[in-house]
């Protein structure tokens, strides 16, 4: 940690950040967990960046995307319904920023996925946490 | 022979809070509550359904830490980076909904996985856990 912000500060932080894994899918927007976090809105991506080492919104991405690997792996929806169902609004910004996190298109993933046979035995909130994302082998 | 872990460190903010977080809200029976010198309090607790780990309620600011170190614990613990672990549940739908009921934070629902049910629980410093009704009781070879 470079700078370490007061413990109350980081405990709204956490919250709001617990607002994202919680609400993923919804439509809350950074001025309202800000608002909720008691910052104004720039403030709030500066020191949640500061906390977390990305943006709220990154983050919210990165949730959406790792919740949507889950689902290409365990269920039997189109890549489409899973695009909604994580909360993108089109299944080109879906593609986009899921090739950007995980380096391949989702149906590419699947296939990967179907290809190497039953999921892992490692907790899904462990995958969840892990900074870097979902591990890739 | 090694039979487990008998005892788990968990750091906590606030000690008298975390005492009614897990006593409370979680069900936890209060195994010891001592005052040691130099200020620092031995606060154990037990799952109720335990047979016989306790958790260790821990005071980064009044531990064998340093200062510096104790404010960075202290950090981590409230940005909600720091995971004790796996709490076991024989039941974690019907848990998940008496828990929620009393207020505790879970970041995500119960939902199926491969080695069982799992939700991922808060408690009140910012420690997560993941929440398992285990599918096996030891994992496959």
């Amino acid at each position: 940690m470079s700078k370490t912000a007061d413990v109350s500060s980081l405990r709204m932080l956490r919250r709001a950040r617990d607002r994202i894994d919680r609400d993923y899918a919804g439509r809350i927007d950074v001025p309202a967990l800000a608002a909720g976090a008691g910052y104004s809105r720039e403030h709030f991506i500066r020191a949640f960046r500061a906390a977390y080492g990305e943006t709220p919104g990154r983050y919210r991405t990165r949730r959406r995307v790792e919740r949507a690997c889950e689902l290409l792996r365990s269920a039997n929806l189109t890549v489409t319904e899973i695009c909604h169902l994580v909360g993108f609004a089109s299944i080109g910004t879906f593609s986009a920023r899921f090739a950007e996190i995980t380096g391949m298109s989702p149906t590419a993933y699947r296939r990967q996925a179907a290809a190497r046979g039953g999921p892992a035995p490692i907790p899904g909130c462990f995958v969840l946490m892990w900074r870097a994302g979902l591990p890739e082998d | 022979m090694i039979t487990g872990i008998s005892i788990v460190s968990v750091w906590v903010l606030d000690q008298d809070a975390a005492r009614q977080f897990y006593a409370e809200k979680l069900g936890f029976t209060v195994t010891s509550d001592l005052k040691l010198e130099g200020g620092m309090r031995w606060l154990t607790v037990r799952a109720p359904g335990s047979d016989g780990q306790e958790l260790l309620l821990m005071d980064p600011l009044h531990s064998m830490l340093d200062a510096e170190s104790a404010q960075q614990v202290r950090a981590l613990v409230a940005k909600g980076a720091l995971s004790p672990g796996v709490m076991a549940t024989t039941d974690c739908r019907g848990d998940h909904a008496v828990l929620a009921g009393r207020g505790v934070e879970f970041t995500q629902e119960p939902a199926e996985r491969p080695y069982g049910i799992e939700a991922v629980l808060r408690d009140d410093s910012g420690n997560w856990y993941s929440f398992t009704q285990a599918r096996y009781l030891a994992r496959p070879a």
